[in-house]
């Protein structure tokens, strides 16, 4: 087989099966009932949290605890601003408000390592949420907000382009000289910076780019909670949530976050309508069996079945030989 | 001509002064030595020259533009590169893709993508590790890791080269390869400022050998007025 053959080949049959999935997600509201629709938009908005979160902290790795923090922006702007803005105006506008504090925040606390800008950035989320009690409190006078309500579709397409979005940011930014850096930088810092590549400016910028698109999955998401408040909108969950959802799927790879956070999303559902009462029992004993024995995450496991499956198909043609 | 020099070069870290004063030139085209007893100030002076350590006080200047002050990546772009004593490479990334940082990020112009594969390619030619481009760097052997440090600074088109303790650990043929690596990349004109602990490594290539001591600077000279001077062998023997 020549080179150009093989080459199709590999990018052919994952695109080929992206196109499928798209465009069976895409069509999807058609046939199936709302209650599926608001299902698969839930589970869309977690692959968004979990890929952004680790577009940023897979490669460089540093363990950002400010997703909520983002995502929490995201809904407040849409409370804010859902009214004056159209709906799409009113998403790019969590992004970018998103975006600019990542881009600040970054700016201050890149310079920090290991588990202290994994602190700072959790203690990020309590502090915009207490700044925002104490404005509601001592400013406006009124706590919480009624949030513009859209239809259930509405909402799925949006997270679904959004998620299309950040999908083919992720892909493209990864196979580029910036994706290069962003390795450098994770395998070893200091190196990097030797080598030329502007650290601080990379770090600050892919930890904007993520908060974008954080930010920009909960102004849409706001639509569906009616009303917020500091509490609702800040919730640390959605800081710890994709993290487990990224080591759940394997942060190796490109498919890993999305399959982790998939299966994951849907795991919870499942057992939340299920099991009502054991619900978080049965959740917990998942994920420590997977953090124990599945170091890589599910894609690891996909991956060893495929390398035992590959060396049984050859030993199987020596012996016909 | 000068192509790096050291102005009154100070550092503290605490109490204690990791160098005083050091006043150091090197010439374009020269290979200089430097050495000193553990824990002289060798590597922090190295520090100091590519950035990773702010000065405390005196200058650095590289082709008569103070670089005292600057980022490691603004001073790698002007044309400094270096090696670390203890191998930084990239770990989990293929060879190739190492050099690849060099060439696209440190060179003083930016380059095209094509560009800076040949580039990072011929980095690896140069080192004898083009035939290794598709392997995790993790996998090579130490003395390989040494190669690829030194690859992966020649892909940022350096003029000064940094090369800290490049011998050690390698054994007496891999040792012998370096040195004519040393040579050899002189010849293509690149000035090497060395650290080494290797005596016969820096005795056979030098041009000029600074010896540190306790943050000072005690001898200067060919490695023939070094290996005669008797502050040197005070503090080497412990006289």
């Amino acid at each position: 087989m020549d080179m150009t053959a093989f080459a199709s080949k590999r990018f052919l049959v994952p695109g080929l099966v992206s196109l499928i999935l798209l465009v069976l997600l895409a069509t999807s509201p058609l046939y199936i009932s709302s209650y599926n629709v608001i299902l698969l938009a839930a589970i869309l908005m977690y692959i968004v949290l979990t890929v952004s979160w680790a577009f940023f902290s897979g490669p460089t790795g540093y363990l950002s605890l400010a997703t909520a923090a983002f995502f929490g922006v995201g809904l407040y702007t849409t409370a804010v601003l859902g009214k004056a803005l159209p709906l799409l105006a009113v998403v790019a506008a969590g992004g970018l408000v998103s975006f600019v504090l990542a881009f600040i925040v970054g700016a201050i606390t890149l310079r920090l390592r290991g588990i202290y800008f994994a602190i700072f950035t959790f203690g990020l989320v309590e502090l915009i949420k207490h700044a925002l009690l104490f404005w509601e409190i001592t400013v406006t006078g009124t706590r919480g907000r009624f949030v513009v309500l859209v239809g259930n579709n509405t909402i799925y397409y949006v997270v679904l382009g959004i998620l299309v979005l950040l999908l083919l940011t992720v892909y493209f930014v990864r196979r580029s000289k910036f994706g290069l850096a962003m390795q450098s930088i994770g395998d070893n810092e200091d190196a990097a910076a030797h080598m030329g590549v502007n650290v601080t400016l990379v770090k600050v910028i892919t930890f904007a780019v993520s908060a974008f698109f954080i930010g920009a999955v909960g102004a849409i998401m706001a639509t569906r909670w009616t009303y917020i408040d500091p509490y609702v909108a800040f919730n640390p969950l959605f800081s710890f949530l994709p993290v487990l959802m990224a080591i759940f799927g394997g942060l190796g790879q490109f498919y890993g976050p999305i399959i982790g956070a998939a299966i994951f999303a849907y795991l919870e559902e499942l057992l939340l309508t299920k099991f009502p009462y054991y619900y978080m029992l049965i959740f917990g004993i998942v994920l420590v069996v997977v953090i124990l024995y599945l170091p890589d995450g599910l894609i690891g496991l996909i991956q060893r079945a495929r390398q035992r499956w590959q060396k049984g198909g050859l030993t199987g043609k020596h012996a016909n030989t | 001509m000068r192509i790096l020099e050291g102005e009154k070069v100070t550092k503290y870290f605490g109490g204690l002064a990791a160098l005083s004063n050091v006043t150091f030139h090197i010439g374009k085209g020269e290979i200089v030595g430097l050495i000193g007893p553990n824990g002289a100030g060798k590597t922090t002076l190295f520090n100091l020259i590519s950035g990773a350590l702010p000065t405390k006080s005196g200058t650095i200047k590289f082709k008569d533009e103070k670089i005292t002050g600057l980022k490691p990546h603004q001073i790698c772009r002007l044309g400094v590169a270096r090696t670390f004593q203890t191998v930084k490479i990239f770990a989990n990334m293929p060879v190739l893709d190492n050099a690849l940082v060099g060439s696209f990020f440190g060179t003083p112009t930016s380059m095209s993508s094509a560009d800076a594969a040949r580039e990072a390619i011929e980095s690896l030619e140069l080192v004898g590790l083009s035939a290794a481009r598709a392997i995790p760097a993790r996998d090579l052997t130490l003395a390989n890791q040494k190669r690829l440090e030194v690859a992966r600074a020649l892909a940022t088109k350096p003029e000064l080269l940094l090369l800290d303790e490049l011998m050690a650990g390698l054994n007496q043929t891999e040792m012998a390869e370096a040195m004519e690596l040393v040579t050899e990349l002189r010849d293509k004109g690149i000035t090497i400022f060395m650290i080494e602990h290797v005596m016969k490594a820096i005795m056979g290539t030098c041009d000029r050998i600074m010896v540190l001591h306790h943050g000072e600077k005690i001898a200067e000279g060919t490695p023939r007025e070094i290996a005669k001077n008797k502050t040197v062998v005070d503090v080497y023997l412990g006289a």
